[in-house]
């Protein structure tokens, strides 16, 4: 059959029944699958066999949809993970196996492993380790590391439970089943088909002029609904996450400031913007000489980027502590050494996505993003329009790790929907995520550390420069966190750090897991190394002598008198240090060519703002119906806070977790919890979870008059509270209801007690810090200078595990994400704007890990606990730089060790 | 158009008659596709009778144009063999090997390309068929000309790669190196075949390697001085490797890559020797 523009049809099976689609020449069969048919369960991540997100079955075998012409299907079986879900017993037990083992955490890249871990159990029903790595090596993952995935697929037992979900139970993630089962709607799924979409018109060079040409008569095409571009702006043309870095426009005006800088928006109908040729949109550039380094960007004569931040240094951080010039004039031994790291890319699987539409004349989006509110907020500058006017509703994020944290789609589906009246969607292709979006700031680091003979460390000094790019972003609080942890979570007396944040004409430098911690860390836990063996002292023993105590200072003079815990971490891995140093000895007696090391690094985050508010609010009641609801707003973005706020929500009240019901973080119904970024859901958003469930119990206790330590059960309509005097029933029915439905409600505020810091860093920037140490063991082939990690034992100290699997978890996919930028990741504009070209860690690249949780309990977080979400990349890259030391004698100061960068070191020959 | 022609006859007329962009596995056709630069008339080879999978004649051995990796990995074939298979499981991810072709790997002419340096160690040549001419025989080695250069002509198909029966005796193995484990372009790699005498002494060789120059390239000299080493001792000569001109990018600079292609070579020997 052809359909209406005289397109043949295809006809095959999918999931069991017979389609018929009507793809256009060149179409990919994911396309057609997700708008013809339906199956938005088939995700798109690259659209390049890169990521494997999009993998189904054609008769049997996995590929690539985005890769597969849609036409060769016809007279095929396709399989997707709906209908495996819905029909294959084996796809089944699997799904329940990913939910055990949390191998689904954001779950954008859960349909193409399950698709392809299907495939395989098949024909191989008990595979090894390496067959699933084989299996999988075609589907990337950025958020679990990949061993809870291939425990889920060889069956491997799990350490969840079946428990009622109170603090501390490894219960399975409470949002699971929408991941595995492929109906959870991200950025890119909410959209009805059809919908007009947006082309953004991006700056090619990384510093041009532009001038635009004819735009009506570009407009009046057939198919394109608007362009857009500075003058359609309504309110003001500029978004940025620090109120006083307001510097980056939605559009440029006359000339973009890197490469991917937005000039222009075109709408149009799928059909036109599916084929839209950039090269014919009437834009004139004039490429102008860019500055690509902090170094130039601070010369006399190099072009400023932005009015009042002269030589380009956007802002800077000092902490100041006692006389560190002095203590390394008097110092036994000194090191110093200089740290280079380039620019790292979040690669999130999910690209950003999002879609607009007026409702009863107010703006709706719906986008993936980490900070709802943030994101109104943004929008209410940006459109002129009054906050009541703009609803954000999240949909699923497919990963985030901090460049969700600033808009990205948002402003341009706003302004389209606004302008067009009609309903928008906008997803970035690989491409220009990877070109627009903010990356980890490159760094350019300067550290001198003394110590006495006895291996006290005495003396600190350290100058940072990194890279913020062409705004600001974030880039503030990475200058302002970086000298207040630079010192690394040991006791340090004299102590002094600056950093600077530069601008370049680069792309943007935000907010990346750490906020520059983990550059840092990698220069002075190199150094700790270096100053532990020139000292002749074991390297975990120098660091447990130094490490910081409780009733210690730190090097903002901060003294907690309870919670430090990363003593307790380093011992911990003492066993494990000794028994691989052993075992690597023996191995490399053996090797001429492979050459075992072992490595150890630490690491701290203070959980929160730096001495800024950062309040979390959480509502939550009961209905009329016996239904428990919480306000979640809290943006789960793969981390686990559905879960996590769930479970101390349910604890505090006194219900197990299965009887809540959450309301996601929709900004018309959801009150604010702070977006998800500096650790600070499980810490800030759990207490304020814990105080809504702990006096929604107390209204509740009251009422009924009942003992505090009453349990309680919600059935059909009844509260049943039973104490030592017996049990008492209340009819919910009955009783009055405010305007959201509530019998009884409770909303709860919490914001940690932090002060600020003085001229010299000194004050307590955090209520809380989380503390880590990693244990690395590598193997390095000298002939080729390639790394291969062996083995992680990591040591975390949460406070409290709330979920030890969703603590697992973290600890899994950090050390992933630490690994890559150890090993292979650097961003090049212009050069590694792909999945293909910037590598991030496969299947095959994570060994097992061991995670050691440390609960060192907090006074201030909730049931003691502590944020983890940036802490588990922090001492990873450091680790495995210092086990490569280990192995070959060659200590690399410029990550990523690349096998040619490292092949070249060991060719020089040991330092 | 889409044209999926079931016999190679509507295919090669179609192609000199209204040309369009010639797809088999879609692998490199749609990553390399730009915004708004997509063709619209394409000619799907893989339903074409006749064009897929690896037979065994008296005189070669044919892999179709429409096979794939997976479909070398599966097949029976002789030890010298074992390098374009143990290439074959490292490109790409399953994903790829499923839907890509040896043909289209050919084709598409990558300096990176993992079939090239296996096929050439075969002494493997092409069959180009075209609607007016017929079909004519060119060996790999003059087929890839320059970085995604080929002879291929505009109305020609490759419709098969045809290698002469190897000697029984010779074992091959590929080694790659690449930066991470799965889905990774080669930085650089070597395809080795050998075989040895009574005594282990090495006495035939060939030796290919590829991403070390615009084309993959057969070592005549190296593969000389080979013969007569004992594969376990063996000593390559790094001077042997004047030929290669690798280039210097994000994967790895030109001294690094000269440096471990010597490695890889005495590795794929001996892995070739069976040792
Ligand atoms: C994620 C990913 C990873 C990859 N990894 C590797 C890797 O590790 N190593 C490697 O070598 N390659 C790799 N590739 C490249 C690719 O898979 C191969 O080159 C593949 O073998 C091409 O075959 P195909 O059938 O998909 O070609 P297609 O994309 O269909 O075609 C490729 C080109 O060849 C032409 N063509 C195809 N067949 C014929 C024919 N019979 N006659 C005339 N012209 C023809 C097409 O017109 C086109 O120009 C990778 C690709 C992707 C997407
Ligand atoms: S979307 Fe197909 S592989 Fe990434
Ligand atoms: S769970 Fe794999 S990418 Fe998020």
């Amino acid at each position: 059959m052809n359909n209406r523009a005289g397109i043949k049809g295809t006809t095959f099976h999918l999931d069991g029944t017979q389609v018929e689609g009507f793809p256009v020449p060149g179409a990919r069969l994911s396309e057609m699958l997700r708008e013809q048919l339906g199956a938005r369960d088939v995700k798109i991540g690259c659209n390049a066999g890169d990521c494997g997100a999009c993998t189904v079955l054609i008769d049997g075998d996995p590929v690539c949809a985005c890769l597969t012409p849609a036409q060769q299907v016809d007279g095929k079986r396709v399989e997707t993970l709906r209908g495996l879900q819905r029909d294959d017993a084996t796809a089944q037990v699997l799904g329940e196996s990913f939910q055990d083992h949390g191998a689904a955490q954001c779950g954008i890249c859960t349909p193409g492993m399950l698709v392809s871990a299907v495939a395989l159990l098949r024909g191989t029903p008990n595979p090894t380790d390496v067959q699933v790595q084989d299996a999988l090596g075609g589907v990337l993952c950025r958020c679990t590391g990949y061993r809870k995935i291939i425990d889920a697929v060889v069956g491997t037992k799990p350490i969840t439970e079946n428990t009622p979900g109170n603090i501390g139970d490894a219960i399975r993630r409470v949002d699971g089943l929408g991941k595995v089962s492929g109906v959870e709607a991200f950025g890119d799924d909410v959209a009805p088909p059809g919908t007009l979409e947006i082309f953004i018109i991006r700056s090619p060079y990384p510093r041009a002029k532009f001038t635009l040409g004819d735009l009506d008569a570009y407009g009046a095409q057939e198919g394109i609904a608007a362009v857009l571009t500075a003058k359609d702006i309504t309110g003001k043309n500029a978004f940025g996450v620090i109120p006083q870095f307001v510097d980056q426009p939605v559009f440029a005006e006359t000339e973009t400031r890197f490469r991917g800088e937005a000039v222009a928006a075109v709408v149009g109908t799928p059909e036109v913007i599916g084929v839209l040729d950039p090269d014919t949109f009437p834009v004139q550039w004039t490429e102008l000489p860019p500055i690509s380094d902090v170094k130039s960007a601070q010369r006399p004569d190099a072009k400023q980027l932005h009015d009042g931040r002269s030589n380009n240094v956007m802002c800077g951080g000092f902490v100041q502590r006692g006389d560190a010039e002095t203590a390394l004039a008097g110092a036994d031994v000194v090191v110093e050494g200089h740290f280079q790291s380039g620019f790292v890319e979040h690669a999130y699987i999910e690209p950003e996505a999002g879609f607009a539409e007026i409702v009863d004349g107010r703006v709706e989006v719906h986008a993936c993003t980490q900070a709802p509110v943030m994101d109104l907020e943004a929008l209410e500058v940006i459109l002129g329009m009054d906050r009541s006017q703009i609803r954000i509703v999240p949909t699923g994020v497919g990963g985030g790790f901090g460049a969700k944290l600033d808009i990205t789609v948002q402003p341009y589906l706003a302004l389209a929907a606004l302008k067009t009246g009609k309903p928008v969607r906008l997803a970035y292709s690989r491409e220009e995520s990877m070109q627009s979006s903010t990356k980890r700031h490159p760094s350019d680091i300067q550290l001198r550390i003394g110590a006495s003979k006895s291996g006290e460390v005495t003396g600190f000094d350290f100058y940072g420069e990194f890279d913020t790019g062409a705004y600001a972003s974030w880039g503030p609080t990475v200058a302002i966190r970086v000298p207040v942890h630079a010192s690394g979570p040991y006791k340090i007396a004299d102590y002094r750090a600056e950093s600077k944040g530069i601008h370049t004409n680069n792309p943007p430098a935000g907010a990346f897991r750490g906020f520059g911690v983990p550059q840092s860390a990698i220069a002075q836990e190199s150094l700790f190394d270096v100053l532990a063996e020139k000292l002749g002292i074991d390297a975990l023993e120098f660091r447990i002598k130094n490490a910081l105590e409780n009733g210690a200072s730190t090097v903002c003079g901060q003294v907690f008198s309870q919670g430090v815990g990363i003593k307790a971490c380093f011992e911990s891995l003492r066993s494990a240090w000794v028994a691989e140093r052993e075992m690597a000895a023996e191995i490399n007696a053996q090797n001429s060519k492979i050459k075992r090391g072992v490595g150890v690094a630490g690491g701290w985050y203070g959980c929160g703002n730096t001495s800024l508010p950062n309040p979390s609010t959480i509502k939550s009641g009961v209905l009329a119906d016996g239904t428990v609801i919480l306000h979640q707003g809290a943006m789960d973005i793969g981390q686990g806070a559905n879960t996590v706020i769930a479970q101390i929500f349910a604890t505090a009240l006194g219900v197990p977790v299965g009887s809540v019901k959450i309301v996601g973080p929709d900004t018309d119904v959801t009150p604010d919890a702070g977006k998800t970024s500096a650790s600070r859901q499980t810490y800030v958003s759990g207490n304020a979870a814990r105080m809504s469930g702990e006096t929604l119990r107390s209204l509740i206790l009251e009422k009924i008059n009942v003992a505090a330590d009453a349990k309680m059960e919600f059935d059909a309509g009844r509260l049943i509270a039973t104490d030592t005097g017996g049990s008492h029933t209340i009819d919910l029915a009955s009783m009055e209801q405010d305007g959201d439905g509530f019998i009884f409600r409770a909303e709860e505020t919490y914001d940690p007690p932090t002060k600020p810091l003085d001229a010299n860093g000194q004050g307590a920037p955090y209520a809380q810090f989380g503390y880590a140490a990693h244990l690395a063991v590598v193997e390095v082939d000298t002939a080729l200078g390639t790394t291969k990690a062996i083995k992680f034992v990591a040591a975390h100290d949460v406070g409290k595990a709330i979920n030890p699997m969703l603590v697992e978890g973290q600890v899994h996919g950090g050390i992933a994400q630490g690994l890559g930028m150890a090993l292979m990741e650097e961003y090049l504009p212009g050069r590694t704007e792909n999945l293909h070209d910037y590598l991030i860690p496969t299947i095959g690249d994570i060994p097992p890990i061991e995670t050691i949780i440390i609960e060192e309990t907090d006074a201030h977080g909730p049931y003691g606990a502590k944020g983890l979400g940036e802490h588990v990349l922090i001492p990873t890259a450091p680790a495995i730089l210092n086990a490569i030391y280990n192995a070959v004698g060659v200590r690399v100061t410029k990550v990523p060790a690349t096998p040619s960068k490292l092949r070249a070191g060991i060719k020089a020959g040991p330092q | 158009m889409y044209h999926a022609p079931t016999e190679l006859n509507d295919a090669l007329r179609t192609l000199s008659e209204e040309g369009g962009q010639v797809v088999a596995g879609g692998t490199d056709v749609y990553p390399s596709a730009k915004q708004g630069k997509m063709p619209t008339h394409f000619l799907d080879l893989t339903r074409i009778s006749g064009l897929g999978g690896i037979s065994h004649h008296q005189d070669s051995i044919r892999i179709g144009a429409t096979a794939t990796w997976t479909d070398v990995i599966k097949s029976d074939l002789p030890a010298a063999f074992d390098a374009l298979k143990q290439a074959a499981r490292e490109v790409g991810s399953v994903q790829i090997q499923n839907s890509g072709t040896i043909a289209g790997n050919l084709c598409n002419a990558s300096p990176a390309a993992d079939g090239v340096p296996p096929l050439l160690a075969l002494d493997a040549s092409v069959e180009l068929t075209s609607m007016t001419r017929g079909s004519r025989r060119c060996p790999l080695s003059e087929f890839i000309t320059g970085v995604r250069q080929t002879t291929l002509l505009p109305d020609e198909l490759l419709t098969a790669i045809l290698v002469p029966p190897p000697p029984v005796e010779m074992g091959s193995a590929f080694e790659k190196l690449g930066s991470r484990r799965y889905l990774v372009i080669s930085i650089s790699m070597t395809a080795a075949m050998v075989s040895c005498d009574d005594t282990g002494k090495i006495e035939q060789a060939r030796i290919a390697i590829g991403a070390c120059s615009p084309v993959a390239l057969r070592m005549p000299l190296l593969e000389a001085s080979l013969i007569g080493q004992t594969p376990k001792d063996v000593t390559i000569d790094p001077d042997l490797f004047a030929s290669l001109t690798p280039i210097d990018d994000v994967r790895g600079s030109t001294e690094f890559r000269l440096d471990v292609v010597v490695e890889q070579c005495a590795r794929a020997v001996k892995r070739a020797a069976n040792l």
